[in-house]
C-alpha cells in the first residue's frame, strides 16, 4: 500500500512567489501517475514534494496514512530519477547504484545479489565498471533506473527522465517503463511536460496548469471527454480546434451557456456540398498549408472562424490555396463556457 | 590543395601575377598564426628558456660576477653542495615550509569555502575579507607583520598576553621563525585558495546532493564520496602550484628574518640570492638555482601528467 495524498498543499519560494496555491490529490497506490503540463505549471514542484527535496508552505502530504511532512527525504522509502540522471560522476556504475545500500548498511552478499538482479533487468552487467562519462545518454537511463530500482521503493519518481534522450530511444525507454511497471506493481509517479508521453504511459494523467490541477482522469477519458479548454488543446496533437461561436453564423442546436465550440482535427472531414443538416457544422476555408506524416496528412485551413486543423488519412494530396469544404459531425463537437469549462449537452 | 587552386586559377585564363599574388596569399595564410605568436614566443625564448639554460651552465664554472674570466670546473659546485650541510639545511627549511604552507592553507581553504558555501551577503563580505591580503604586495606584507611580530611592542604577543600565554620571540627564535614565516604565507594564500575551491563547489550540480539524499548519505559520506571527489581535480591544481610557489619563497625571508636566525629560514632562493649577489659565487649559486629547477620541473610534470589523467567527468 503507497497511497499518496496531498490535502491543500501549497507551496510559495517567497511572499511574492506562490508557485501552488492550494493542492489536493491523491495518487491511488499502483498507478502509473503522470503529472503533465507547461512548464512552470508545478508538477516538478509537486514530484519534489512528495520525495522530500521541496518542504510544503501549508497543507499535508500523507503517504501510507502516514503524515510525511516532517519526514527526511531518506525516510519516505522512495527512489527518484532525475531529468540529468544525476549519476555520480566519480563513481563507476557499480558503485553508482551500491552507493545507497552502503549507506543503509546492507551486508555485502546481499548487496552483490542486489546489483546482480538489477543489472540484469536493465541490461548492463557489461559496464558495471564503467564510468558514467563513458556511457551513451540510453545508457545513463538505465543506470539511473538500476539505481533507483535496487533500493525496491514504494514509489517510483521521474522526473522528466525520457527528456535527454534522441526520439527512438525515447520510445524504446517508454515500452520499458511501462513494461517495468506491469512487473514491479509499485505506484510510479511521473513528470513531464510531453502529452505523447503521459498519453501513452499513464494509467493516470493529472493534467496541470498554473500551479491549479486541470484534470484528473484515464488517457482515454481526459481526450474524449476533457473537462475545459486547456484540457482540450493540451492533450492530443495537433491541438484541438476552438472557435468562439460568436464567429460562426450558422448557430444550430448549440446549448444555451456555450461560448465556445471545440472538435478534435482528426474529427473533420471533406465534403463536396454544404452541410444542411442539424447534425453536422460546416466550414469553408482555404489550405494554408498541409504536412505530411506518412499514414496521415494534417492540413491547415484558412476560414471565416479562424485557422482550422484537420487531420486525414486520405492518400491523396490537395494542393495549396485549394478553397475546399468540410464538416463535423455534431456529436464529435465540445461546448465550453465563458469561463472555459465544458458545457455538456444532456 | 594549392596546387589545385593554381590550376584551376590558370584554366580560368587568370594572368600570371594573378597565380603570384594567391601563392603568396597561401603562404602568408599558413605563416599568419606563427606571425602572430612569435613576440610572445621570442620574449618567452630570451627570458625564461634561456636563463634556465644558462644557469645549467654557469653552474659548471667558477666566476664572480664581475671578472671577465670563468674557470671551468665541471661538478665541481655540484660536489661542494652535496657536501655543505648548510645545503641540506636549506633544503630541510624549504621542504618543511613547503609542505606546512601548501597543508595548511588547503586545509583552512577547504574549511572555509564549505563554510562560505552558502551565497548570502555577509558570507560575500567574509570571502573578499579573506582575500584581501592577497592583493596586497609581499613587501607590504612582511613589514606589516615585521610590526605584529614584533616581540616587544608586537600586536601577536600582546594579544596572547591577555590570555596568559609568555611573550614569543617571532622572528628571533630558530625554532620559531620559519613557522612564522608560514603563518604569513597562509594568511596571504588562504583567501585566494578558499575563492578557488568555492567556484569549484559551486559548479557542483545540485542534484547530485539530492540524490544523495535520498540514497541515505549522511554529511560526512556525501562530502567524502561526492563533494571531494569533484573538487579533487582544483585541490589538485592549487597543491602543485602553492608547491611551486612555496619552494620559491623569498621575500619574506629578505625582509624579516634575513635567512636567521641561524639559518633557521634559509631556504633555496635566498641561499641562491646569498651566494650569487653577496658572495659572489655565481657558479655555486646556479647549481642550487638548478636545484630547484630539478625539483619544480618534477612537479610541473606531475601537473600536466595529472591533467591529462584527470577523469573527465560528463
Amino acid at each position: 500500500m503507497s497511497e499518496i495524498v496531498f490535502s491543500h498543499a501549497k507551496k510559495a519560494y517567497d511572499s511574492k512567489k506562490t508557485v501552488i496555491e492550494d493542492l489536493n490529490l491523491v495518487i491511488s497506490d499502483g498507478s502509473f501517475t503522470v503529472l503533465v503540463g507547461p512548464s512552470g505549471c508545478g508538477k516538478s514542484t509537486t514530484l519534489r514534494m512528495i520525495a522530500g527535496l521541496e518542504p510544503l508552505s501549508a497543507g499535508e502530504l500523507v503517504m501510507d496514512g502516514q503524515r510525511m511532512n516532517e519526514v527526511a527525504p531518506e525516510d519516505r522509502d522512495i527512489a527518484m530519477v532525475f531529468q540529468n540522471f544525476a549519476l555520480y560522476p566519480t563513481m563507476t556504475v557499480r558503485e553508482n547504484i551500491e552507493f545507497g545500500l552502503i549507506n543503509k548498511k546492507i551486508p555485502r552478499e546481499e548487496r552483490q545479489k542486489l546489483i546482480a538482479d538489477v543489472v540484469e533487468t536493465v541490461h548492463l552487467a557489461e559496464y558495471l565498471d564503467k564510468n558514467p562519462g563513458e556511457l551513451s545518454g540510453g545508457q545513463r537511463q538505465r543506470v539511473a533506473l538500476a539505481r533507483a530500482m535496487v533500493k525496491k521503493p514504494k514509489v517510483f519518481l521521474m522526473d522528466e527522465p525520457l527528456s535527454n534522450l534522441d526520439a527512438r530511444l525515447r520510445n524504446e525507454m517508454r515500452t520499458e517503463l511501462i513494461e517495468l511497471h506491469k512487473r514491479l506493481q509499485t505506484t510510479f509517479v511521473y513528470v513531464t511536460h510531453d502529452q505523447t508521453e503521459a498519453m501513452s504511459m499513464a494509467t493516470d494523467i493529472v493534467l496541470m496548469h498554473d500551479g491549479v490541477i486541470k484534470q484528473i482522469d484515464a488517457p482515454m477519458k481526459i481526450y474524449n471527454d476533457p473537462n475545459n479548454i486547456f484540457a482540450a488543446q493540451f492533450i492530443g496533437t495537433p491541438a484541438m480546434n476552438m472557435f468562439d461561436l460568436k464567429k460562426y453564423s450558422k448557430q444550430n442546436n448549440i446549448p444555451a451557456q456555450a461560448k465556445y465550440i471545440g472538435f478534435r482535427p482528426s474529427r473533420v472531414h471533406f465534403t463536396d456540398e454544404a452541410a444542411v443538416s442539424m447534425d453536422k457544422m460546416d466550414f469553408q476555408g482555404r489550405i494554408l498549408t498541409h504536412e505530411f506524416f506518412g499514414s496521415e496528412i494534417i492540413y491547415r485551413l484558412q476560414t471565416d472562424c479562424g485557422i482550422l486543423s484537420l487531420k486525414t488519412f486520405h492518400k491523396e494530396e490537395l494542393p495549396l490555396d485549394m478553397e475546399v469544404q468540410v464538416y463535423v459531425a455534431r456529436k464529435d463537437c465540445y461546448f465550453f463556457d465563458e469561463k472555459q469549462n465544458r458545457v455538456r449537452c444532456s | 590543395m594549392l596546387q589545385e587552386k593554381t590550376v584551376i586559377s590558370l584554366m580560368k585564363n587568370k594572368t600570371v601575377s594573378d597565380v603570384r599574388k594567391r601563392v603568396w596569399y597561401s603562404a602568408w595564410k599558413k605563416l599568419k598564426p606563427y606571425a602572430f605568436v612569435a613576440p610572445a614566443l621570442v620574449i618567452f625564448l630570451v627570458f625564461s628558456i634561456y636563463p634556465a639554460f644558462r644557469i645549467v651552465e654557469l653552474s659548471l664554472y667558477h666566476w664572480n660576477l664581475v671578472s671577465p674570466a670563468k674557470d671551468f670546473v665541471g661538478l665541481q659546485n655540484y660536489v661542494n653542495l652535496f657536501h655543505d650541510p648548510e645545503f641540506f639545511e636549506t633544503l630541510r627549511n624549504t621542504i618543511l615550509y613547503t609542505v606546512l604552507t601548501v597543508g595548511l592553507s588547503l586545509s583552512l581553504s577547504l574549511f572555509l569555502a564549505i563554510y562560505l558555501k552558502n551565497d548570502t551577503s555577509v558570507n560575500r563580505f567574509l570571502q573578499r575579507l579573506i582575500f584581501s591580503p592577497y592583493i596586497v604586495s609581499l613587501a607590504s606584507i612582511s613589514f606589516l607583520w615585521l610590526w605584529l611580530m614584533n616581540s616587544d611592542v608586537g600586536f601577536l604577543n600582546y594579544v596572547i598576553s591577555l590570555v596568559g600565554i609568555e611573550k614569543v620571540d617571532w622572528l628571533g627564535n630558530p625554532h620559531v621563525a620559519l613557522f612564522s614565516l608560514v603563518l604569513i604565507s597562509v594568511w596571504k594564500t588562504a583567501g585566494y585558495n578558499t575563492l578557488i575551491v568555492l567556484a569549484s563547489l559551486q559548479v557542483i550540480p545540485k542534484h547530485l546532493y539530492e540524490a544523495a539524499a535520498l540514497d541515505h548519505a549522511n554529511q560526512w559520506r556525501t562530502f567524502h564520496k561526492i563533494t571531494l571527489p569533484m573538487i579533487s581535480p582544483t585541490l589538485f591544481f592549487i597543491t602543485i602550484v602553492d608547491i611551486i610557489s612555496s619552494f620559491k619563497v623569498f621575500e619574506t625571508i629578505q625582509i624579516m628574518t634575513d635567512g636567521g636566525p641561524q639559518n633557521a629560514t634559509n631556504t633555496l632562493v635566498f641561499a641562491i640570492y646569498e651566494y650569487g649577489f653577496k658572495f659572489y659565487k655565481i657558479g655555486y649559486a646556479s647549481s642550487i638555482g638548478v636545484v630547484l629547477l630539478i625539483m619544480i620541473s618534477i612537479f610541473t610534470i606531475l601537473y600536466f601528467r595529472g591533467l591529462a589523467n584527470k577523469v573527465h567527468y560528463q
